[in-house]
């Protein structure tokens, strides 16, 4: 065992006594077996195929540590500037990965709709936990998803009864505060989601300090027939921060699961998603942008799976690398035997700023049924020469036509988001990050 | 206004403009016919300032300045406008948003106060009559997912907008229908002043009806081959160019 890994194991045997649910005998029995699994494979290397790409020397090299108090060390005023203007919203904060009941806001709830921490839902819910918690995210995956079952220091469980279509989105909000040197968070988001039910749920990630943290988040869903639900992801953390985290999807028949993932901060952040599309006429849609200079790296790995006829998936994503960052995309698409009459449909395209800027991109097809629709595309280039010219014929000068077409190129994946508070921000937050796109600020939506 | 001499132009070594001289008066409209491939857009490339041609000879000037010395968005902002033969389609940029970006950094490089929403507002408003320009136009991304006709709409109303000393129009009538082709053509002739001088570059008559040129020119194989007024237009049309490559 490595000393990194030892030192995990002892900060999980002195918090076993405050863990939330440390009174369930089979979340203690899961806990172990991944703390078990952890010990034994140890966070993934660089010899591991998904992971070749993307060393996580920089998280193994410290020791990061769980916040033990509840973070009231944050007002209610300094979430202001992290909540989505004009959004009307079921809010719940988490403040350095813990739940702060006094920040969050989650409003008149409707009928059929469960949202709680997952202390209270341990407590309150067991049963339904004991059923769904740990099964789809596969803790033996890597030491990460381990990490994460064997923790769970926190996070949220949201609930839809049948045929409960909520209104309002559902916003997760993350804080990190920076007050403490390296800590931690191992969050854990469990949605289910019942037959002919809708929602739109955010997961937020922001940091009120340029610190260094540790968020280790895994988001599991599971939508019942015809369900439909918007996943958005904004991470947004500090440039010094890791982020890696885990969106597991199970989808029943006739199902829609549609996430947004727009991945701006961390100087390292790994995102996987994965979806299974169990039954028939499911739809996965699967939209990304990813934006880095400096010398930050993100990492996208995808894994859809078409395991029965007349499913179709979408992916889309995007990314903008300028310095000396680097990305990878990796979009696997995997079409099972009996999955006949399945669209599959992907494209990456990348934007090289800089010549030290790097992406490994690696769109990946498998298909066993004869009878599928699938394209797949990966495009990785300086901006188009016709549309600089276009714009320059114009009167637009070079940099100026440059920020523009930066912008546009990111802007449409934004704007398949449904929900307009958010594209403002992300606009707003594009036009300060993209060079020279500062001129351009009235160019966000009303 | 614009006075080219003995043009030469190569792209990879090919040479596709091989002597053009061709001077363009205050005011005046000067239509450009001839086959496909001959260089008619090549010339209308090579005046807006687009790279990858390499000018082996001759000379460009615009008002007294040597327009090959300048940037493309430096001549645009000195009053040339293109419209494209095939207008290029921008995602995820708004159309409005960029006419604005376009409009003020025309009014910056004149020293002029740059427009608020407001005052480009009524602008637009002002502007869309002339060629019938749809509102859903203007919100979506530019050109992106217009059709033909709408593409060269919006390449007229952006001229209309820009208000150009010299405008050059490389096919604007091509793949219009009839319907079209008149609002084009009109909005087009009412832009037309003693003031600002035009190159319309077509292979049809019928835009011809609409704005009546002053003089009209058949290039061939990267060559004027023969001047004349308005009457060689109707000429041409009559008896196609292989008519003239025999006389020449
Ligand atoms: N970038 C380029 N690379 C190679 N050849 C080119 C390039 N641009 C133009 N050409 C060639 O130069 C010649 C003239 O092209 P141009 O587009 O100017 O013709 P045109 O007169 O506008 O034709 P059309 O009536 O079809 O629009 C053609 O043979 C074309 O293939
Ligand atoms: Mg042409």
């Amino acid at each position: 065992m490595s000393e990194v890994i030892e030192h995990y194991v002892s900060e999980h045997a002195s918090l076993k006594d405050v863990l939330p649910g440390n009174d369930l005998s089979w979340l203690n029995e899961s806990r172990d077996a991944a703390l078990q699994q952890l010990s034994t494979q140890g966070f993934p290397t660089l010899r591991a195929e998904d992971w070749k790409y993307t060393s996580i020397r920089p998280i193994e090299k410290r020791q990061f540590k769980l916040a033990q108090e509840v973070g009231h060390s944050v007002d209610a005023t300094s979430i202001n500037g992290y909540l989505y203007k004009d959004l009307d919203c079921h809010l719940m904060v988490f403040v350095d990965g813990r739940f702060s009941a006094p920040l969050s806001n989650l409003g008149d709830l409707a009928r059929g709709i469960t949202i709680k921490d997952l202390s209270t839902a341990l407590r309150e819910d067991s049963d339904v936990l004991k059923t769904h918690l740990c099964s789809a995210a596969d803790m033996t995956r890597n030491g990460f998803a381990a990490m994460n079952a064997a923790f769970m220091s926190d996070g949220a469980f949201i609930e839809l009864d049948k045929n409960c279509v909520v209104d309002l989105p559902i916003h997760l909000m993350f804080l990190s505060t920076g007050q403490h040197e390296e800590l931690t968070s191992q969050s854990r988001i469990l949605i289910l989601a019942g037959d002919n039910s809708q929602a739109k749920i955010i997961e937020s990630y922001h940091a009120q300090q340029d610190s260094v943290y540790f968020n280790n988040i895994t988001t599991e869903v599971k939508l019942g027939r015809n369900a439909n639900l918007e996943h958005y992801k904004v991470q947004e953390e500090s440039k010094k921060a890791f982020h890696v985290a885990t969106l597991q999807v199970d989808q029943q028949r006739d199902s829609t699961f549609t996430s947004h993932s727009v991945s701006l901060g961390a100087q390292l952040a790994r995102n996987d998603i994965n979806s299974w599309m169990g039954d028939e006429g499911a739809t996965c849609n699967l939209y990304g942008l990813y934006v880095a200079d400096g010398r930050q790296h993100t990492d996208f790995h995808t894994r859809i799976d078409h395991a029965k006829p007349h499913c179709s998936s979408n992916e889309y994503y995007k990314g903008i690398l300028d310095g000396h960052s680097r990305a990878v995309f990796n979009g696997q698409v995997h079409v099972h035997p009996d999955a006949q009459k399945s669209d599959a449909q992907q494209a990456n395209n990348n934007l090289l700023l800089s010549k030290d800027a790097e992406i490994d991109t690696k769109p990946q097809l498998e298909i066993y049924a004869d009878d599928v629709t699938a394209a797949h595309g990966a495009t990785v280039g300086q901006l188009d020469e016709n549309m600089m010219f276009y714009l320059r014929s114009r009167g637009i000068d070079y940099n100026s036509a440059h920020a523009l077409l930066v912008y546009g190129f990111a802007h449409s994946v934004i704007e398949k988001m449904s929900l307009a508070p958010l594209r403002k921000h992300l606009e707003s937050a594009l036009v300060s990050r993209i060079p020279n796109a500062g001129q351009f600020s009235d160019m966000v939506e009303d | 206004m614009l006075e080219i001499k003995d043009l030469h132009v190569s792209v990879d070594g090919n040479e596709i403009l091989k002597g053009i001289n061709l001077s363009v008066g205050t005011g005046e409209v000067h239509a450009i016919m001839g086959p496909n491939g001959s260089g008619k857009s090549t010339l209308s490339y090579i005046l807006s300032g687009k790279d990858g041609y390499d000018v082996t000879a001759g000379s460009v000037t615009y008002e007294g300045k040597d327009l090959l010395e300048m940037e493309t968005d430096e001549r645009a902002c000195e009053g040339i406008f293109l419209a494209f033969q095939y207008p290029v389609e921008i995602p995820g940029v708004n159309n409005t948003y960029f006419l604005k970006a376009a409009v003020n950094a025309k009014r910056k490089y004149q020293g002029l106060e740059e427009l608020d929403a407001m005052g480009f507002m009524k602008l637009m408003k002002e502007k869309m009559p002339i060629v019938e320009m749809k509102q859903d136009l203007l919100t979506r991304s530019v050109n992106v997912g217009f059709s033909g006709g709408e593409k060269k709409r919006n390449e007229i109303f952006q001229m209309a907008v820009l208000e150009p000393k010299l405008a050059l129009l490389d096919e604007t009538d091509s793949g219009l229908d009839i319907d079209a082709l008149r609002i084009v053509a009109n909005g087009v002739n009412s832009l037309r002043n003693e003031e600002r001088s035009m190159v319309v570059v077509t292979h049809y008559q019928r835009l011809l009806d609409y704005i009546e040129p002053d003089f009209v020119h058949v290039l061939s194989d990267g060559k004027i081959i023969k001047s004349g007024d308005k009457s060689l237009a109707l000429e041409l049309e009559d008896k196609g160019y292989s008519w003239l490559d025999k006389s020449a």
